[in-house]
């Protein structure tokens, strides 16, 4: 399995045609409280880059992108009743959605965990 | 993944002043934002934390932004009684209203509260007066073009503003200054707390007993780190406060209060007592009476979300299918463990239970016109 991040801190596991989708703990960590998230439909077809998910923190509501294109089959329910599984466990129990991927080759762009240290680095 | 932090774009293209406070913040761990043209904490340890610690205990908040302003001079009780619709002729020695600029129509121009000083005891000032951040440099120019040349407005900005806010914010105080134990809710006086004279009262914009104190701001680090030695208090952002003050239905200016808004259709009609509706004479007196004879076209009321999605500013909301109003501030709320809002809906519209949906992005989600506060205030009056 292959771990990549985005510029706009989300993170991909990819394990064969199945991509699982979360935000990062630098996200979290940067929104707060996070009192809800709103989930994609399963059977969804998105294209890269667009808007898949919201969570809202106490304050302010934030998009989240899909970061690769695909369809979704699954959603972590677990998040209806804890939103805040993304502020406690951002890279694993808290992720997101699971997406079937079309186009591998979209992942080549994104970043590998030492390099996403890198860039949150210099923000 | 993209933010809007709707406190953090105001006023992004100026550069951001430093408050007297901002290292102490910094050393903190402050996550700090722009704010009405500041560096301001938004909060600590994160706003829920906050927020509930403020709801059982007492939060240190940095209001430093708002403007504190003296009058004094001949008449100034009559030319203050032009510009704002509350009795201040009436005002006692060390006691507080709640009060708002209008503008000619009854437009909201701002909110704030005044005090009468005893005499001389804070600057040799009349008349104090505290007014938002966000608005207070408009809100002089206002003043100036319609104040008489006898009465002189000072600019006190050589003072910091800290509001000390909870249950327990009463007994904290009194560990530093015991005579602030017998204030009451709006009432304020003259203290001195290791020789720093501090203008204090008894008020605040969160709902609990608290405190706002005036200090110099050559002091106020020291001040906030008496207090935060005290076990009962943490520093407090900006972000728990809006939470805090929205729990208590406490309208914020510029959101829930505007130019476009009258004192009467925002339910801020116990801020102008009988003698000035009767008699008139300030600014705006026109729409007070019309609204008071005819009704608002539209209310301030306070909204009960179901489920859990949050609607913030902006949010339309819906009777049927007519548009009937909009969501002017809105979030996730603490202490009633469920999203609330704040919003304007038509008069037909604003009964308490009046069932009503909102949309957010493009989902309609059921909620219900509610009695505010929606946290109970905890103000200590008088026995």
């Amino acid at each position: 399995m292959s771990r990549y991040f985005t510029d706009e801190h989300e993170w991909i596991d990819v394990e064969g045609e199945i991509a699982t989708v979360g935000i990062t703990d630098y996200a979290q960590e940067q929104l707060g409280d996070i009192v809800f998230v709103e989930l994609p439909a399963e059977g969804t077809a998105f294209e890269k880059g667009d808007d898949a998910a919201v969570v809202e923190s106490v304050k302010a509501a934030s998009d989240v992108y899909a970061p690769i294109s695909g369809e979704v089959v699954e959603t972590n329910s677990a998040l209806e009743d804890e939103p805040a599984l993304v502020n406690s466990d951002a890279e694993e129990d808290g992720w997101f959605f699971k997406l079937r991927v079309i186009d591998a080759s979209e992942l080549e762009g994104l970043m590998n965990e030492a390099a996403y240290k890198k860039f949150v680095a210099s923000l | 993944m993209s933010g809007n932090d709707d406190i953090a774009h105001i006023e992004e293209e100026l550069p951001l002043q430093n408050l007297p406070l901002d290292g102490w913040h910094r050393a903190r761990g402050a996550r700090m934002v722009g704010f009405a043209g500041y560096h301001m904490p938004i909060q600590y340890e994160g706003i829920m934390a906050e927020h509930v610690w403020t709801r059982e205990h007492a939060g240190l908040f940095d209001v430093s932004h708002m403007g504190q302003l003296g009058f004094s001079g001949e008449g100034v009780d009559d030319a203050l009684e032009i510009l704002l619709p509350s009795d201040i002729k009436g005002l006692k020695p060390f006691r507080q209203r709640y009060s708002m600029l209008l503008d000619e129509e009854g437009g909201i121009l701002d909110d704030l509260m005044v005090s009468r000083l005893g005499d001389g005891a804070f600057g040799g000032a009349d008349i104090y007066m505290v007014v938002n951040g966000a608005t207070k440099y408009d809100d002089m120019g206002w003043m100036i073009e319609h104040l008489p040349d006898e009465v002189v407005m000072n600019h006190m900005d050589e003072q910091a503003l800290l509001a000390l806010q909870g249950p327990e914010a009463g007994e904290a105080l009194a560990t530093l200054i015991p005579e602030t134990a017998d204030l009451i809710f709006m009432q304020s006086g003259l203290f001195t707390w290791r020789g720093v004279p501090l203008w204090i009262s008894r008020s605040g914009y969160t709902g609990e007993d608290g405190f706002e104190i005036s200090v110099p701001a050559a002091d106020a680090a020291l001040l906030a780190d008496a207090l935060c030695a005290l076990p009962q208090v943490k520093p407090i952002g900006l972000g728990a406060r809006d939470s805090l003050r929205l729990e208590a239905g406490l309208p914020l200016y510029g959101h829930d209060l505007t130019p476009a808004v009258s004192t009467i259709g925002a339910d801020l009609g116990f801020a102008i007592q009988k003698r000035r509706r009767e008699e008139g004479g300030f600014i705006g007196h026109a729409r007070v009476m019309k609204e008071l004879a005819d009704g608002p076209g539209s209310k301030r009321v306070g909204l009960r979300i179901q489920g859990r999605l949050p609607a913030r500013e902006g949010a339309p909301i819906f009777a049927g299918g007519a548009r009937v109003g909009e969501v002017t501030s809105g979030g996730f709320a603490p202490t009633v463990g469920a999203p609330i809002a704040m919003g304007w809906v038509s008069l037909p519209h604003s009964a308490i239970g009046a069932a009503l949906e909102i949309e957010v992005r493009g989902k309609r989600i059921a909620a219900e016109v509610a009695q505010m506060p929606f946290v109970p205030h905890r103000y200590r009056r008088k026995a």
